[in-house]
């Protein structure tokens, strides 16, 4: 307990030594665009194709489960609106990057730990976490980019499963999409989505850059990193909604 | 120069470095020596700043590493290099990219310039065919010549080595040994070197320091130290069997 509250510590420490002695502009800019060719370009082909097949799911289940005569058709893609706007891609689309980014993002810095990169940046006097944290931080705040394609790709996955898998007609899903539509949810969502981008760049990179140890220490620090930052992601989706919805 | 005066430093209640005094002066080749655990990688990273030391300064020139503002003592560190145990070349970069990239961080160098002086340090430590490569794709000896390359090419006034030839074939070693000897001399380079490996001693040793148990036993040269009388050294230097009967034959006592 007393070891946890230190990390939490240390954590918010960290937060702030990132923000110091920042490194030049024209290479930090260099290595932003870098972190969100790798973070944000490099996550969509997984989230694309996640977000698709899930829709198609949850809209097939809710079919499934809505037999009843007396409820109308239209209600499985308002189902599957709110599955996916609310809760689906903000944060099952996050818990999934914080095994992929995650790993990528505490690996990295780990490896740069034990082969003693990140001494050589201190050594030159260049301020490690900012060299590396930064970038990343800055990367995440494109992350809803990511999150708004998954709630495209995923509503379009359940048009295509309902009305292919002859469940409901396909202006029956898009009269459920457009019903009692309220905005502040997908705001509610992106709001989300900017936190775990946050948590998603910052914890990995914690349990990546206080690492200590060799090579089977980056592994366990990988596996520490996607447990924490999930943990994290299911905690302020919680305390979120609570603030946000209710 | 760097002037040691009474350095001391500890870890919770361990005292590492009890008290060092000593001078590392420009041109020579410093080697700090010892056994495993004698103190000689706290008293490199003490040298680094990467250790505060608890008492005792270190001077640079004169100037005190401890009490310099945060800008004098950024100056500071663009003038020392390092090359580590490891090499410790960014593994995301090709070659000439970790050479230029303290030019990219702290100088105002057009790409041009910064492609020109990487060029010269890569002449200089005769690395060939190598520009492009990765780290991951050249031989130990060859990313240690990166290394050195990346930690002279700001032209710095002081270099650090830990176990620069570690992991090294000895025919290497001796190159990578000379090599740093030659740069020292050509630069005017205050050098100080963390290592273990007797060969070095004897091939570069301008200026020996022996340590043990965080304290410093033995100050000398590479000819002073084969025929000290200090039963430390005698111990370090002839830690193998076959040595101590050479010493025994060349002492006539055999």
């Amino acid at each position: 307990m007393i070891k946890m509250l230190a990390n939490i510590g240390k954590y918010f420490i960290m937060l702030g030594e990132i923000f110091r002695r920042p490194t030049k502009w024209r290479l930090m800019r260099n290595l932003i665009f870098k972190e969100i060719d790798e973070l944000i370009i490099g996550s969509l082909g997984i989230v694309a194709f996640l977000s698709f097949f899930i829709g198609a799911v949850v809209t097939i289940q809710t079919a499934l489960n809505l037999n009843n005569p007396i409820i109308p058709k239209y209600l499985i893609g308002f189902t599957a609106r709110q599955s996916i706007i609310l809760e689906f891609s903000p944060t099952f689309v996050s818990i999934i990057m914080a095994g992929r980014m995650g790993s990528y993002i505490t690996s990295s810095i780990g490896t740069m730990r034990v082969t003693e990169q990140i001494d050589a940046l201190e050594v030159m006097g260049i301020n490690p976490l900012n060299y590396l944290v930064f970038p990343k931080l800055i990367a995440s705040i494109t992350y809803p980019f990511v999150i708004a394609l998954s709630m495209f790709i995923g509503i379009f996955g359940g048009y295509i499963a309902g009305s292919l898998g002859g469940y409901l007609a396909p202006e029956e899903f898009v009269k459920g999409l457009q019903d009692d539509f309220q905005p502040f949810h997908v705001i509610y969502a992106f709001i989300k989505t900017a936190v775990f981008g946050f948590i998603l760049a910052t914890v990995p990179s914690f349990y990546g850059y206080y690492m200590e140890g060799g090579a089977l220490e980056v592994g366990k620090a990988s596996t520490k990193a996607f447990v924490w930052t999930s943990i994290s992601i299911i905690i302020c989706n919680y305390i979120l909604t609570q603030m946000l919805l209710t | 120069m760097i002037e040691v005066k009474d350095l001391k430093k500890s870890f919770d209640d361990k005292e590492v470095l009890k008290g060092i005094t000593t001078t590392y002066e420009a041109g020579k080749t410093n080697l700090i020596i010892g056994q495993s655990g004698s103190g000689k990688t706290v008293m490199l990273k003490t040298l680094l700043g990467v250790h505060l030391p608890d008492s005792g300064q270190i001077l640079f020139d004169g100037r005190d590493f401890a009490t310099l503002d945060p800008n004098e003592k950024r100056t500071l560190r663009t003038e020392m290099g390092m090359v580590f145990q490891g090499s410790a070349l960014f593994d995301s970069m090709t070659v000439e990219e970790n050479i230029g990239f303290p030019l990219k961080m702290f100088t105002n160098k057009t790409n041009a310039e910064i492609r020109d002086r990487v060029q010269e340090v890569i002449d200089r430590v005769e690395l060939i065919d190598a520009n492009k490569k990765m780290p991951s794709e050249i031989s130990g000896g060859m990313q240690k010549r990166v290394a050195i390359a990346r930690a002279i090419v700001n032209n710095p006034k002081y270099l650090f080595c830990d176990e620069p030839n570690s992991g090294l074939d000895p025919k290497t070693a001796i190159v990578i040994d000379e090599l740093i000897q030659e740069i020292t001399h050509e630069y005017n380079i205050t050098t100080v070197i963390n290592t273990h490996d007797m060969n070095s001693v004897l091939q570069i040793g301008e200026h020996i320091c022996f340590l043990k148990d965080g304290k410093l036993v033995w100050e000398g040269t590479s000819k002073e130290i084969m025929v000290t009388d200090n039963e430390d050294i005698v111990d370090f230097v002839y830690s193998s069997e076959l040595l101590r009967e050479i010493r025994r034959f060349h002492s006539g006592k055999k």
